[in-house]
Parts: structure tokens; C-alpha cells; sequence
């Protein structure tokens, strides 16, 4: 009679699971593959199976679709959309973490309240406060640049990543903080060589999230960049949406 | 002495330096535009004409004569109630199946992620009308087993899933904080259990969970607040339709803001929302006081 020893167990499980992972992981990424494979197919092949291997292969649909509408390339939009996120990413993260510090590891008067204040600027719905903040940006004279992007992310307003920090960090031991303090380190020293290297992974992830969204933002950057040279991808996506609906190859390969 | 007692001074104070950029940025770019926002609300303002002050004229129509916002109302919620605890269930067992040591776990994890990468945007929520068409790829699938198509987009009860399905999809930034989460538990406290004899499941609902409440209560915090401002899923797949089951409060916003132009009304409309999501908010954080775990105690 065999006998199952626990390692054998251990090992069917992880058998198991990755099996389930795999399977799964299919499911999760089809839709991908499939946007992928589309803008290879002809246009009427695309929605006839659910190969993801084209049965005769379109080339034109890329460079097509790198030559843009009107007057301005693809390469262009890419240069705007890094212009826009690459700053709004950095200073982001530092922002945040710098506020998230002060807010988990400090006592200090109205502390409570600057919370208070900042978790609920994570529930104001930005529909609320978009239209006052364009009249704003307009008197400023940032309308049409970057701007309106950049600046407050120098100034932490965006409430989630200082909550995440703060999070993060508060899972981290505060004894950690004071045998540096002993050792002679002053608050912000604790911070760049103690906590940092702690929370690598929340920074790695603040960094992820902030690219992310700026990358994908839709909504905002059409209401503060108006003229076509400065659109960054996500307007422009929009624009082909509008143009070319009925080349499907097309469209489908510019969301990519 | 005296010198003490002014380290402790500036001690006090440090805090505040560190939170400065916050303060300046919250007074700029969201205390004075949500006090203008305010103002607005209470006004006929629509871009073209003066505003001039109404009152309370705004919620008054709101709450008894404007059905789309009742209607809305309870699409939303329908919609959050759905979406949200679906979302997280997925992303902890997602994160927690890749949390273990296995072969080529960082591919999963990118596959996993690569759906999120892409985030809210257009491009993936036309993606997700093409998928789930009458003849789309997804009934294709099922017809395979011979299941009749299925009016993914069409049926009114339907179509508010099939956006949730699109957030769960989209479960990857849930997903990768849990995951972080559960790597900053201290290996020895399974070691120890395991050693009392503690089952897997036990495991579980006594270390895991309890350790990760805190990443648990931030992200449903952060996934309830946005689920109640969904936007761009409707907008695209289904633009609210049909029979307004898929209208949600954002896109009802949107339509009164940048649509009708009422700027007042839509403002109003937005204080609304965030009331309702201040509420929301609050009764998370207050019984989260029973639930949340911190390793500094708690205190705060």
C-alpha cells in the first residue's frame, strides 16, 4: 500500500494549484490575446472565431495606425503622454511618502484633523471639485499645458498614496525608529535609511499605480489639453474612436 | 533644561514640516475649489449665463421630482454592493495562491496583473463591449456547449454584471497590495501554529487574515469609493442602457455637467454623492476598530 508522505502532498497541492493558476491565468489574459490578434485580422474575420491565430495576417494596421490623423504622428502623443506621466509618477510618490511620514510617525497639534481632512479629500468625487479647478487653472494660465498635472502632484493631492504610505508604514515596528534615534539618526534620516528600505514594495506599487493611471487617465487630460499637439495617448485614442469606427484592425491595435 | 524643552518644541512641530506640501496642496486645489463648488450648488449656473443664487432650489427638485436620480441611486448602489466584495474575495485568493512558492510565479503574477495595467481606460472597455456583443467572443465560447447567446449587454438584469465583471477583472492593484501584505507576515508565525497543530484553513481565518486586515480595510475603503463613482465602464459599454439599468451616478454627473450644461444642478448632484460616500466611508472605519489589526497597537 502506498503511503502519501506529507513532502508528496506538499507537492500534489502545489500541482493542483498550478494547474488552477494556469487555467485561470488564461481566462484572465484571452481578452488581451485576443485585442492582440485582432489587429492582425481582416476586419470581418475578427469577429467570425475565437482563434487567436489569424488566418491570413494584416501588417498595415500598425503603420497605419503610426502615421495618426492630421498632421501629427504617433511618435509625437508617446513623447506628450511620458512628458506628462513621467513627472506626475516621481513626484507623486515622493509627495506622498514624505506626508506619509510625517502622518505615521509624529504627533503633532491638529494632527487628527489633517487626517480627517485628507481622507476626506479621498472621497471627494472629483466631479465635485473639477469645475471650480478648471477656472482656477484658467486664471493661472495653465490651461493647455501640462501644468495643471504636475503641480499638484508636488503637493500630495492625491490623498490615496499618502493614505498607502501611511498604511505601510505603520506596519512597520516603531522600536525600528528608536534604535536609530539612539544610534544618533535625525527624523529624516530614519526615513531615507530605516523605513525606506522597508517599504520598498509600497513605493514599488505607489510608482506602478501613479504610471498606471496617468498613463490611462482619460477624463482629465480632456478637459485641460485642448489643442492636438499636446494630446497625450489616451485623447488620442479617443480621436480614432471617432474617425476610423469602422476599420476595426485599426482601432482595435491603437487601444493597445 | 531650557534647552529640552525647546527640542520638544520643534519635536512637536516636526510633524507639520513633513505634512507642509499636503497643506499647501489641500488649501489650492481642493479646499477653495470645493468651497466655490459649493457656491455653484446652490445656483443656476450653466456655463453660458451668470449664475445667479436659488437656494435650495437645486436638491429640493433632486429629492422629489428628478426620478433619474432615485433611479441612479439604486444602480449604484446594486452596482457597489456587487462589484466591490466580488472584487476583493477574488484578489485575496488570487494573492494568496500566488503568494506560494511554485515554479514560475513571477510569470503569474504578471499575468495576473497585465489586465490592470491597463486600468479604467477607453481602450479596455471597448475591448469589453466587443467581447461580450450578441456575436461576440464570449457567446461564441459558450455556444461551443451549446448554451443559448446570452444578452451580456442587452438584458437589463444582466448588463449591470457584466461592467462588475470588467472591475473584477481589473482586480490586479487589490491584488498586489494583499500580496504585499502577505509577505510582511512573519514566516515563524505559521511555523509556530503548524507546530500546535493548526490546519490550513485555521491558518488562514487565525494569522492571515486577522494580519492583513489593515491592507484588507484600505482597499475596501478605496475600492467602495471608487466603485461609487464609476464611470468610464458604463460610458463606453453600454452608455447606461438599456432601460437605464447600467445608468450610474457618474454618468447621470456627467450628463447634467458637460451634456445639459446645468453646472449648478450637476454640482449639487456631486455633494450628494459625496455625502452618501462620506457615510459609506465612516461606518467602515468605525466598525473597522472591531476588526483591523496594527502591529503599532492601534494607536494613532
Amino acid at each position: 500500500m502506498a503511503v502519501i508522505t506529507k513532502n508528496q502532498k506538499n507537492s500534489l497541492t502545489k500541482v493542483i494549484v498550478f494547474m488552477f493558476l494556469a487555467l485561470l491565468g488564461i481566462v484572465m489574459i484571452y481578452p488581451l490575446l485576443w485585442l492582440l490578434s485582432s489587429s492582425f485580422k481582416e476586419n470581418e474575420e475578427i469577429f467570425k472565431s475565437l482563434s487567436l491565430i489569424p488566418e491570413k495576417f494584416v501588417w498595415d494596421s500598425y503603420s497605419e495606425g503610426w502615421k495618426g490623423v492630421g498632421q501629427f504622428g504617433y511618435s509625437t502623443f508617446f513623447a506628450n503622454t511620458f512628458k506628462l506621466v513621467v513627472p506626475v509618477t516621481v513626484f507623486t510618490v515622493i509627495s506622498a511618502t514624505i506626508v506619509g511620514y510625517g502622518f505615521a510617525r509624529f504627533s503633532f497639534p491638529l494632527k487628527k484633523f489633517f487626517f480627517a481632512v485628507m481622507m476626506a479629500g479621498l472621497m471627494l468625487p472629483n466631479s465635485v471639485i473639477i469645475i471650480p479647478r478648471y477656472l482656477l487653472f484658467n486664471k493661472f494660465g495653465w490651461l493647455n499645458s501640462y501644468l495643471p498635472f504636475i503641480v499638484p502632484a508636488l503637493f500630495a493631492t492625491n490623498a490615496f498614496f499618502i493614505f498607502m504610505m501611511v498604511q505601510f508604514f505603520r506596519g512597520i515596528p516603531r522600536e525600528l525608529d528608536e534604535a536609530a534615534t539612539i544610534d544618533g539618526c535625525n527624523s529624516f534620516q530614519i526615513l531615507t535609511r530605516i523605513l525606506l528600505p522597508l517599504c520598498k514594495p509600497a513605493i514599488f506599487s505607489a510608482m506602478l499605480f501613479q504610471f498606471i493611471w496617468a498613463w490611462s487617465d482619460f477624463f482629465t487630460p480632456l478637459i485641460y489639453i485642448n489643442s492636438v499637439k499636446k494630446y497625450p495617448l489616451s485623447l488620442k485614442r479617443m480621436l480614432f474612436f471617432h474617425f476610423i469606427f469602422s476599420d476595426y484592425s485599426i482601432e482595435l491595435k491603437i487601444f493597445i | 533644561m531650557k534647552l529640552k524643552h525647546q527640542r520638544k518644541r520643534f519635536k512637536d512641530y516636526e510633524g507639520l514640516l513633513y505634512i507642509s506640501p499636503f497643506i499647501i496642496g489641500f488649501l489650492v486645489f481642493q479646499l477653495y475649489p470645493f468651497i466655490a463648488s459649493i457656491v455653484y450648488s446652490f445656483t443656476n449656473f450653466t456655463m453660458i449665463k451668470k449664475p445667479s443664487f436659488i437656494g435650495i432650489e437645486n436638491y429640493i427638485y433632486m429629492f422629489t421630482k428628478d426620478r433619474e436620480f432615485w433611479g441612479s441611486l439604486v444602480v449604484t448602489f446594486k452596482y457597489v454592493l456587487m462589484a466591490v466584495p466580488m472584487k476583493l474575495i477574488f484578489a485575496l485568493f488570487i494573492a494568496m495562491l500566488l503568494n506560494m512558492k511554485l515554479k514560475s510565479i513571477n510569470f503569474f503574477r504578471t499575468v495576473y496583473y497585465l489586465p490592470s495595467i491597463l486600468g479604467g481606460s477607453v481602450a479596455v472597455a471597448v475591448m469589453w463591449r466587443f467581447l461580450f456583443m450578441q456575436d461576440g467572443v464570449v457567446n461564441k465560447f459558450l455556444g461551443i456547449f451549446s448554451i443559448p447567446p446570452i444578452g451580456w449587454l442587452g438584458n437589463p438584469d444582466i448588463s449591470l454584471y457584466t461592467i462588475g465583471l470588467l472591475a473584477v477583472w481589473q482586480f490586479g492593484s487589490s491584488m498586489v497590495l494583499f500580496l504585499a501584505g502577505l509577505k510582511q507576515i512573519p514566516e515563524n508565525l505559521y511555523e509556530a501554529s503548524a507546530i500546535d497543530g493548526a490546519s490550513k484553513i485555521k491558518q488562514f481565518f487565525v494569522i492571515t487574515l486577522p494580519m492583513i486586515t489593515p491592507i484588507l480595510l484600505f482597499n475596501m475603503v478605496m475600492q467602495t469609493i471608487g466603485a461609487f463613482q464609476e464611470f468610464t465602464g458604463a460610458f463606453v459599454i453600454t452608455n447606461g442602457g438599456p432601460m437605464k439599468s447600467t445608468y450610474l451616478y457618474g454618468m447621470m454627473l456627467y450628463n447634467n455637467a458637460f451634456v445639459n450644461f446645468k453646472m449648478g444642478y450637476a454640482s449639487a448632484q456631486s455633494w450628494i454623492l459625496f455625502i452618501i460616500i462620506i457615510i459609506v466611508t465612516i461606518i467602515l472605519l468605525k466598525s473597522s476598530k472591531r476588526w483591523a489589526y496594527y502591529e503599532d497597537g492601534g494607536d494613532f
